[in-house]
């Protein structure tokens, strides 16, 4: 294997693979960029969701709780 | 507070100027990797979402396009890792009714497959430095290692791609 290899395998790669007709970026993406910083900003992290579940299940069975729970807030 | 100092203290307005200076960047970068308008641009926001979220562990005194550029590669190998996307032929043979043409055709399609069966990291540093031709130390910084491990990288990909192709049946002619 050496510098021929890579020669030859890079020369049948061109051959094979399109080369791409542009990478020019033809439209501005900072609008998609806003939507993307929109979304995000009100998507709940999963570990909350998982707490808010747990405080749920401690009120439905174990009722006695609850002052702790409103002490701890 | 210059723009970076301003960015790196989470300030939208100064993000949006620097997006507007580096999308293009960015954009060319992954879409020489990725080789679809379309994913490239998905991506470039999918850098700078990152970059955002990021900007307290920038130091302005820092290269914000090198940072942004291995974001950016980041984010394209991990659309290399989860598809494994033939690449697009050449247009110039598929409509011709030639059979050598067609076996060239069927050719090209299998070097294709060979190529998208590559490992994403290997796959990543044979597009650019095969494919695209960006010298080993560019691709060295972009990636986070040193250009002796992009070397190594590219060689082996070079011998697995040599391999994928024998188990093919697709021989490799040398140069005399």
């Amino acid at each position: 294997m050496n510098h021929r290899d890579e020669n030859e395998i890079r020369r049948l790669l061109k051959d094979s693979i399109a080369p791409l007709p542009d990478t020019e970026l033809h439209r501005d993406l900072w609008p998609s960029m806003l939507r993307r910083l929109d979304q995000t900003s009100l998507r709940v992290p999963w570990w909350d969701w998982v707490l808010l579940g747990a405080t749920v299940a401690v009120i439905a069975f174990f009722p006695g709780m609850i002052p702790a729970l409103l002490y701890q807030l | 507070m210059d723009l970076l100092d301003r960015f790196a203290a989470g300030d939208l307005e100064a993000f949006e100027d620097l997006f507007r200076q580096h999308q293009k960047h960015v954009y060319s970068w992954i879409v020489r990797i990725v080789r679809d308008s379309g994913i490239a641009e998905d991506l470039t926001v999918e850098t700078f979402w990152r970059i955002y979220r990021s900007h307290a562990r920038f130091q302005p005194a820092g290269n914000f396009p090198g940072w942004a550029r291995r974001i950016a590669t980041n984010a394209a190998l991990d659309h290399l890792r989860a598809t494994r996307r033939e690449l697009e032929l050449p247009a110039d043979l598929s409509a011709s009714g030639d059979p050598d043409l067609a076996v060239r055709h069927e050719t090209r399609r299998q070097i294709s497959l060979a190529f998208s069966h590559l490992p994403p990291k290997y796959r990543l540093v044979a597009i650019l430095a095969l494919l695209e031709e960006e010298p080993y130390e560019n691709i060295a910084v972009a990636i986070g290692i040193s250009p002796a491990l992009v070397k190594i990288r590219v060689f082996r990909a070079v011998r697995m791609l040599r391999k994928n192709l024998k188990s093919m049946g697709v021989g490799i002619e040398k140069d005399k």
